[in-house]
């Protein structure tokens, strides 16, 4: 048989694209099992996340959650850095929310608390994010075990900081009091509205701008700027780029921080954007998840935008599901994230092989039928 | 002064030992695993999914003790598919620990709701569902005798026999990994896998066989939670986290089973104290908030991990996924 070379198509969309779908599969034989159609869930799910405009809006918001801790994850991965600290420097970074919003909020215009607000919850993320960094650099403690551990000391300082310091006197729950009104993040049918669009009301707001914003930023940074071109150098490589004459310390740190501060941007969609108030626990899971949506999205921004509203369709509509079909919990979403993490993740390789020998049968038998 | 004694330092030690149970059989699970080179995050997950089978099947059987070897052999597919993924296709084992955490977190509200459309819990258990304490002998009689005595009748005394099995464990996992051919091998295949692939050993059937024990431990763990401890039912996410502290107690312990083992103790006992302080104010201190004392094990594991005391080195080959021909 003749030497052919795999093009780059059949590693970077096909055997992605199947990983997913073996996800799905696997995901309608549990659907199956629980006695609902996998057909008829996906139309309640679809009808609920794209039928009618508020629909819509919540797929957009949760998707903007989704590519905030996606790109976190992302940024650190082209690092060879597993950020699994997202949930929370999320977390933490909504405390920065907090704290400009309940101390500003009434003193300042919009125009300067906003700015603000978006500073704080990136600086509180980012700095939740640095010390595990800085150890791993220095240090050498693992990264990854390191933010599995910040995420449970960041949820015991938030629950310490929302019980006994920002709850409001008599009040029972673990909330912050509600943010002043000049500190919040506009919701978009707000926004359209005096321009003469009336949509439905939905928790859509201007962080869904924000994160393609981000976006950009991420891939100017990782692929047009020579810090970026340095910390892929470092994750492709870690001794080559140190003989280059890449400060490992330095590129751990950075990739670390700015993850961070992508994580700590959720906190702008749903706390600014969407609560008014922190809550306990609002992340929510949403910082896993981003390791979901990197992971599907290739680390790439454009990747990780359709990944988000994958996920922001599967949350939406997960939802829909839970609402219409009595008896099944919105969890079945978590079950196909845990699913999706597994086969494009975990078990990215295991088609790799049969696919190859495939498309290369495929070729020889062309090349035989030309013959 | 007795009453002093009791409530604070035999309650919260009687306490301690309950919660460090599942900590303990955990940390030796991931102590097997992390030993042969596989990376698990994925206790937490099968942690729960144990809870969850024994709950299952204890409720629909009737049986405790079918509810636990349900658990072990959940406890084993779910080690086999991070083998799989892991080992076979040499996954990211990270990745597939944490596919392994959210799909079970999903899978057991889903099951459960479906089978028992209790809101993802199972039934309360009763009766042979569960397991039982145990009354040491003269536990009554020698609760009599000051200060020894309650030692011996309130912590000692008074478990399930799951209790005392995950401690039993401890003694025979130490004998297992130190003084066999078997132990020495699994060390060996986490600190330089190239030699014992040399030495005509299979690498891929040694961390199987980690994975195997992984797999039992962390099911007997979560039949512990369910149907051994005072809860006796199952409950969404139930474990709650104690899968990854005792990965911080497995890191700790420094990798080895006794000093694991205080590590869950200190661990625990902390938990313990935590949850007796609650809202209590100390003499000149005030109150303490819960908050501090539930983060100190993760503060403390970050502070080891670091070298800021002591030194913590993980076994050379972990996570790296082992090739054997040059491609």
């Amino acid at each position: 048989m003749s030497q052919h070379k795999i093009p780059g198509w059949v590693n970077f969309a096909l055997i992605p694209v199947l990983n997913v779908l073996l996800a799905f599969l696997v995901s309608a034989l549990v659907f199956v099992y629980i006695d609902i159609s996998p057909w008829s869930a996906l139309k309640v799910m679809w009808q609920g996340a794209f039928g009618y405009d508020e629909g819509w809006g919540y797929t957009l918001y949760y998707a903007t959650g989704f590519i905030f801790t996606g790109l976190a994850v992302a940024v650190a991965f082209h690092a060879q850095l597993f950020n699994i600290g997202g949930e929370g420097q999320a977390y933490v970074a909504g405390l920065g929310v907090a704290l400009i919003s309940l101390s500003l909020g009434n003193v300042l215009p919009a125009i300067l608390v906003i700015p603000l607000v978006i500073v704080f919850s990136g600086l509180f993320g980012a700095s939740w994010a640095f010390i595990p960094a800085y150890l791993q650099a220095k240090r050498g403690s693992h990264i990854v075990i390191t933010t599995i551990m910040f995420n449970f000391i960041g949820a015991s300082l938030m629950g310490y900081m929302l019980v006994e310091v920002l709850k409001p006197e008599f009040s029972m729950a673990p909330e912050s009091a509600r943010f002043p009104e000049a500190s919040l993040i506009p919701k978009i049918y707000e926004v359209l509205k005096p321009l003469g669009i009336e949509l439905t009301p939905s928790p859509l707001n201007l962080s869904f701008l924000f994160a393609l914003v981000c976006c950009v930023f991420v891939w100017l940074f990782v692929w047009n700027t020579k810090w970026g071109y340095e910390i892929r150098a470092f994750g492709a490589n870690p001794s080559a780029a140190k003989y280059a004459g890449v400060n490992a310390v330095k590129v751990t740190v950075m990739a670390m921080m700015i993850s961070g501060m992508l994580a700590g941007f959720f906190a702008l969609n749903t706390v600014s954007g969407e609560m008014h108030q922190l809550k306990l626990n609002y992340v929510a899971g949403f910082g896993f998840t981003g390791i979901a949506v990197a992971l599907m999205g290739r680390n790439h921004p454009i990747g990780i935008v359709m990944a988000s509203l994958l996920f922001g369709f599967l949350y939406q509509g997960g939802a829909e599901l839970a609402f219409e079909f009595p008896g099944v919990d919105s969890k079945i979403i978590v079950v196909l994230q845990g699913l999706i993490i597994l086969f494009c993740g975990a078990l990215e390789y295991m088609l790799k092989p049969y696919v190859e020998k495939l498309y290369l049968a495929a070729v020889a038998k062309k090349e035989v039928s030309h013959a | 002064m007795l009453e002093f004694y009791f409530n604070w330092i035999v309650l919260p030690m009687d306490s301690m030992l309950r919660l460090s149970t599942p900590l303990v059989l955990c940390a030796l699970a991931g102590m097997f695993s992390e030993r042969s080179g596989v990376v698990n995050i994925a206790l937490e997950g099968k942690l729960l999914a144990g809870a969850f089978a024994a709950a299952a099947t204890a409720a629909v059987t009737g049986s405790a003790w079918a509810g636990l070897f349900a658990a072990m052999a959940t406890g084993i597919v779910l080690a086999m598919l991070h083998g799989f993924a892991t080992i076979t296709h040499r996954g990211d084992q990270i990745v597939s620990g944490m596919a392994i955490n959210i799909l079970v977190a999903g899978i057991t509200v889903i099951l459960g709701r479906f089978w028992f459309g209790q809101g993802g819990q199972t039934p309360n258990l009763q009766g042979n569902a569960r397991f039982e304490s145990i009354d040491f002998i003269g536990a009554e009689f020698i609760s009599n005798i000051p200060l020894i005595g309650p030692l011996y009748s309130e912590v000692l005394s008074g478990h399930s026999l799951m209790l005392y099995l995950a401690f039993v464990m401890v003694p025979l996992a130490w004998y297992l990994l130190f003084k066999t051919r078997f132990g020495l091998r699994l060390r060996a295949v986490g600190e330089a896998p190239a030699a014992v692939d040399t030495a005509g050993i299979s690498v891929t059937w040694l961390r199987y066989r980690a994975l195997i024990i992984c797999g039992v431990l962390t099911g007997i763990a979560g039949a512990y939670l369910s149907t051994g401890s005072s809860t006796a039912q199952f409950i969404p996410n139930m474990s709650a986290g104690k899968g990854y502290i005792a990965l911080a107690a497995l890191i700790f312990g420094k990798w080895r089973p006794v000093q694991a083992m205080m590590g869950c103790f200190l661990f625990g006992l902390l938990e313990a104290y935590a949850i007796r302080l609650q809202g209590t104010e100390i003499p000149g201190l005030g109150t303490i908030p819960v908050q501090f004392i539930e983060m100190v094990p993760y503060v403390l594991t970050v502070i080891l991990l670091a070298g800021f005391i002591g030194r913590a080195n993980p076994p050379k080959a972990i996570g790296v996924p082992y090739v054997k021909e040059r491609e």
